[in-house]
């Protein structure tokens, strides 16, 4: 049982984040779990359309009752959320009941036709993803030809006058020593970078060991962000870097079923979009009484605003920089929650990774059955299966070249 | 002197309340601003009401010692155009 | 005035910490946020 904390009065607004609010600040809204492209490290493990998905009545619904909770703005992903048939009405419905959309998509349906309705919309941002800065990196993790898409749709949208498009970037072993281009591709579309961390969710899991960025890397990223983080974005997803000194501009906390949260296409309300697991379900709006009822009294997100004691990490000299990093990326590589991130930059993450370990079976997969040609080689080159709870070996899923740099 | 004009909240800005004071967030420009003490949040609704900043801290109870700070953060609200000088009809 | 304090408790809390003599600044007043700035939003 958990104990109520009284909220101060006054104090940081940290502070008083860590207590939860009546709504969160934004979320995540993933509309769909079909998607044209097979993502090697897709962290909703996506492809297949499942069946329970919102009907365009129940997504109104859901766009009502943030419209009442005066949730301003909320981040439409999936999936590839464009692919849904009504997923232009819901955008329109949106912006018309005062919730703000920023979209994320690989650019599929990004025509030169929609990127001008979207440049004719206010309150309407638009998120490619983009993994490499060159077709060779990009299309190794997300399929080929998603490059080409991307810039397509990023041209698109720069033709017809959509200002401030976000490029977004999952950080990788491989694409870490592109920043500068990256960089510079955004500003060659008139976009804003963004920057962001590679979870160990989803498919992510399965990858995660090849593709997370070695020590090193994080330090030159940390460093690249220090010099240029005025102008590039990173969701607040590198907080576990503070430790490597000053922390980087955001709010530098887990905002988990505190500030932000997910909905996913059949209305499953989890504490982050990098958390989809049974561990981190909170409830589903359409059998628990709608969003708001789950967000405010679900027992889960109750724990999240609770006394986090910090565990192993409290005594480490660096934990209030970091407060113990990344609960998804901890859970996912199968550490303690109240022990090192797997890339604690004091490498306690590195000791913890070789110990022993069971890496959670995932809850879910909607990956395809089968490869289509949009699989990418990363996929295909993949050898080791993943690994299952049920593995009998204490040492399953440890990588003696991946995980000590 | 910003005590002795008359100022509003700026038409694309919304006020949501939170247990601590409130979430200003404006429409246009995306940003978001947390107003981190109750009394703050009233200055600011009542500012369209009132004749001038000075007489909308009165009406808050604002004691005059704390005026200063205050006046610092309208002017913080202003940079990000949360609030704007309202534009008095003429007579 | 609008009614956000939660219990009577923090509003009276609230007031002596006011009226106490500490200084009180614009930080304790008002905090911008990156809309972007919070972690667990893709």
């Amino acid at each position: 049982m958990t104990t109520t904390r009284e909220r101060p009065a006054t104090g940081s607004l940290v502070q008083q984040f860590e207590y939860g609010l009546d709504a969160p600040i934004c979320l995540t809204w993933e509309l769909t779990y079909a998607c044209n492209l097979e993502c090697a490290h897709c962290l909703s493990s996506s492809g297949r359309r499942d069946p329970r998905e919102l009907t365009t009545e129940q997504c109104e619904a859901v766009i009502d009752e943030l419209q009442r909770m005066q949730v301003f703005y909320v981040n439409i992903g999936g999936g590839e959320p464009t692919i849904r048939p009504d997923f232009w009405h819901l955008l329109q419905y949106a912006v018309d009941h005062q919730v703000g959309v920023k979209f994320s998509t690989n650019g599929v349906r990004i025509t030169p036709e929609r990127a001008r309705f979207l440049a004719s919309t206010d309150y309407v941002d638009v998120q490619i993803s983009l993994d490499g800065a060159t077709a060779e990196v990009n299309d190794h993790v997300r399929g080929p030809g998603s490059y080409n898409m991307a810039l397509t749709a990023l041209q698109n949208l720069a033709d017809a006058g959509f200002r401030d498009a976000k490029i977004s970037v999952v950080c990788t072993r491989h694409n870490i020593g592109q920043l500068d281009e990256f960089k510079a591709l955004a500003d060659r579309f008139g976009a804003t970078l963004r920057l962001t961390r590679l979870r160990p969710s989803g498919r992510g899991a399965e990858v995660w060991d090849e593709l997370h960025p070695l020590p090193e890397q994080q330090r030159d990223l940390y460093d690249w962000l220090m010099a240029h983080g005025e102008d590039v974005l990173t969701g607040d997803s590198f907080f576990h870097l503070a430790a490597f000194g000053e922390a980087l501009p955001g709010l530098n906390l887990c905002g988990a079923g505190r500030v932000v949260c997910l909905i996913d296409p059949i209305g499953d309300v989890y504490a982050c979009p990098f958390a989809i697991h049974d561990n981190f379900l909170a409830g589903n709006l359409l059998t628990d009484g709608g969003f708001r009822q789950v967000w405010q009294t679900s027992e889960l997100f109750q724990e999240l605003r609770s006394p986090q004691t910090g565990g192993a990490c409290a005594s480490c000299s660096f934990f209030d920089s970091c407060r113990g990093g990344c609960m998804a990326a901890k859970f996912f590589t199968g550490l303690p929650l109240d022990g090192p991130d797997p890339e604690c930059v004091q490498g306690y993450g590195e000791a913890a990774l070789a110990g022993d370990r069971v890496v959670p079976a995932p809850s879910q997969d909607h990956s395809r059955p089968n490869a289509t040609r949009n699989q990418p080689v990363m996929l295909q080159l993949l050898t080791r299966p993943p690994v299952s709870a049920c593995a009998e070996s204490p040492l399953a899923g440890f990588d003696p070249e991946g995980c000590c740099s | 002197m910003m005590l002795d004009e008359p100022w509003a909240l700026s038409p694309s800005v919304a006020l949501r309340p939170e247990p601590f004071g409130a979430l200003a967030y404006h429409f246009g420009n995306r940003r978001l601003t947390f107003l981190k003490r109750p009394e703050l949040v009233a200055v600011v609704r009542a500012l369209a009401k009132q004749p001038d900043v000075r007489s909308a801290l009165a009406n808050a109870g604002i004691p005059t010692s704390q005026h200063p700070a205050y006046v610092e953060a309208l002017r913080g609200l202003a940079a990000a155009d949360m609030i704007r000088p309202r534009v008095e009809e003429p007579r | 005035m609008t009614p956000t304090a939660s219990t009577p408790l923090a509003t009276a809390t609230q007031a002596a910490t006011d009226t106490a003599g500490e200084p009180l600044l614009a930080e304790d007043l008002i905090e911008e946020v990156s809309i972007d700035g919070m972690c667990g939003v893709y």
